[in-house]
């Protein structure tokens, strides 16, 4: 997209018609005042930031210590009674259930985008892509409720088919046993998933009806199908904002606490089946912030918090990377 | 008037009720078939009534150009050829409108009208693709041609466009970076890889500079052979140089309608005649 070439050119000049030397008498000091309030936010925002991390990265200075960056990352032992901890379960457990969510949430994102901008009628635009932006507005502890007491119990009951039925595929019927108790890393993506929904699909939504109508027109022109236009024209015409979308939506995903916590079972065991219990980083930190007792406790809890950091910031750097790479590839880069 | 004396090989498929008007011609061409007729149309933009029963025949291989002010309806006409309107909900039609006598208002598959009816718009609109893609991708919604198949496709259809010298080295260059001249053609030769009979013209040349626009005129001459051209255009004299019929419509009425020649030389109503001697629009 050439979104910077379209983008209204504001006139940065000042005016130069205005005889009026009181009127630019009184504009000229609100003007310095306005420009140096506006540096001086952009400053207090970035130094939040790295003041953050700084003060993260000390307060976890007895965990590293104790065991490196390599061995708390791959180790697997999280174990306060013998003071060993391992970030391994956390991450896998962070990094799967926010892929669980993206595997849901972006295809059905894509469904409601289109489905709004292209096929609804316009008496029905308006009320569900209103619902469904409603769905960001519900605090995540409602969720967590909604999951851990109607959702759970419910999706417990299906889960013996499922271990019946996918757990018996050679392969992936790996990741789909164990008893059901309706809590667990899948359960947590699935709910992840719904929270997410409303943030992707209202930015596809929002490029996809920007989309000019030219364009849309001589796609259909051609004798395309609502299917044919939606995947093969307006989907890369907008790519780089829909990826920008999705990565919101993963950046959501990962960093989500109190709804995972209420219903991914959290155990700091590493297990493959997705039917199973497991934690991921927020939620560790939320289980276990009041009970860690010892300095070393502590931090590695701290630990886990800048290596969220981290993965986020690795998630954001790779959808930098992947954007710009699309765009060289397209000949539209900016 | 069109220097194809060839044109008189096509045969009249349809019997057409010989006008004076073609009692007057002298270059010898035979009254062409009727490809698209319109009877007694009706349309609406909502409430607002766009266009008021509008009768025309559209004859095969030749160009037709609608002519008039802005707003008078002549896009709005062209939209319902290839029933673009149906995008839109609370925009309809009433009336007839036939392809080779067969009824498009009707509920009919769309896909199969539009493969028959291509439309070229008034900006150009290249796909975010490579230059090839942008062929292959109509191709591709009909039939899967083989690898070789399609690039012998996209050749021919660059070639009937006059783009194939322009582009024949940079195929998988991405279709935005050309300029707009080429793109316009690029969308020509889009529309044209799917052979359609009717290539609808909207204003394909108001945003191109005058070398551009008479690259575009030259290639009606070509297309015209085997195509059916229906343009709208803003510019009397591409009007006048490029058709062989011409529509003048006024507050979506037809007012006149004639050989382009007789049109811009003797027209019978004096509306005609103050649009085109400039007094208004």
């Amino acid at each position: 997209m050439n979104g910077s070439d379209a983008a209204v050119r504001v006139d940065m000049r000042p005016m130069s018609g205005q005889p009026k030397s009181s009127s630019r008498f009184w504009h000229l000091p609100g003007d310095f005042l306005f420009h140096q309030a506006a540096v001086l936010a952009a400053f207090l925002a970035a130094a939040a930031l790295f003041a953050t991390v700084i003060a993260i990265a000390y307060d976890s200075r007895i965990s590293i210590e104790a065991f490196g960056i390599w061995k708390f990352l791959k180790s697997s032992e999280w174990n306060p009674v013998t003071q060993t901890f391992g970030a391994f379960p956390f991450i896998i457990g962070t990094l799967v259930s926010s892929a669980i969510a993206m595997i849901l949430a972006v295809p059905i994102s894509f469904g409601v985008a289109v489905f709004i901008s292209e096929i609804a009628p316009v008496w029905i635009k308006k009320p569900v892509a209103g619902a469904i932006e409603l769905l960001a507005a519900i605090p995540s502890i409602v969720y967590g409720l909604w999951g851990l007491l109607v959702f759970a119990p419910v999706f417990g009951q299906m889960e013996p088919w499922v271990s019946h039925y996918l757990g018996a595929i050679p392969g992936i019927g790996l990741l789909f046993q164990g008893p059901p108790v309706g809590i667990g890393m899948l359960t947590a993506g699935i709910v992840l998933a719904i929270m997410i929904l409303p943030y992707i699909s209202s930015i596809m939504r929002d490029v996809f009806i920007a989309v000019p109508a030219p364009l849309r027109e001589s796609s259909y022109a051609m004798g395309a199908t609502t299917w044919e236009v939606a995947w093969q024209i307006i989907l890369p015409y907008t790519r780089s904002a829909v990826i920008g979308g999705v990565f919101l939506g993963l950046g959501r995903a990962l960093g989500e606490t109190m709804a995972v916590t209420f219903v991914i079972g959290n155990s700091n065991v590493l297990s493959a089946s997705l039917l199973m219990p497991s934690a991921t980083i927020p939620s560790v930190l939320a289980n276990e912030f009041t009970e860690a007792t010892t300095p070393l406790y502590l931090s590695s809890l701290i630990y886990l918090g800048l290596i969220l950091i981290a993965v986020t910031l690795v998630v954001r750097f790779l959808a930098v990377l992947l954007i710009r790479r699309l765009g060289r590839r397209e000949g539209t880069a900016t | 008037m069109s220097p194809n004396q060839s044109q008189g090989t096509s045969a009249v498929k349809i019997p057409v009720p010989a006008k004076a008007a073609s009692a007057e011609r002298t270059d010898g061409e035979l009254e062409a078939a009727v490809k698209i007729a319109v009877s007694d149309l009706n349309f609406y933009y909502g409430r607002f009534h766009a266009i008021k029963n509008v009768s025309v025949q559209i004859r095969e291989n030749r160009v037709t150009a609608f002519i008039g002010p802005s707003g008078c309806g002549k896009s709005t006409l062209l939209r319902i050829l290839n029933r673009m309107y149906d995008l839109y909900p609370g925009q309809r039609a009433e009336g007839g409108v036939t392809l080779d006598g067969e009824d498009i208002l009707g509920p009919k598959s769309l896909a199969n009208l539009r493969s028959k009816v291509g439309m070229v718009f008034q900006k150009p609109t290249p796909f975010p693709m490579s230059i090839y893609e942008n062929i292959a991708f109509g191709i591709r919604l009909y039939e899967r041609p083989s690898r070789s198949e399609m690039d012998e496709r996209v050749r021919l259809a660059l070639t009937k466009a006059s783009l194939w010298d322009e582009v024949k080295d940079k195929l998988s260059q991405s279709a935005v970076r050309l300029s707009g001249g080429q793109q316009q053609r690029l969308c020509i030769a889009r529309a044209l890889a799917i052979g359609p009979e009717v290539l609808l013209l909207d204003e394909p040349c108001s945003a191109l500079d005058p070398v551009s626009t008479a690259k575009i005129e030259e290639l009606w001459y070509e297309l015209k052979r085997s195509c059916t051209l229906v343009v709208v255009t803003h510019n009397m004299q591409q009007a006048a140089r490029a058709s062989d019929y011409t529509a003048f419509m006024l507050d979506g009425s037809l007012v006149e309608f004639s050989e382009t020649s007789k049109l811009f030389t003797t027209p019978t109503d004096p509306r005609t005649e103050a649009y085109i001697t400039g007094r208004f629009g």
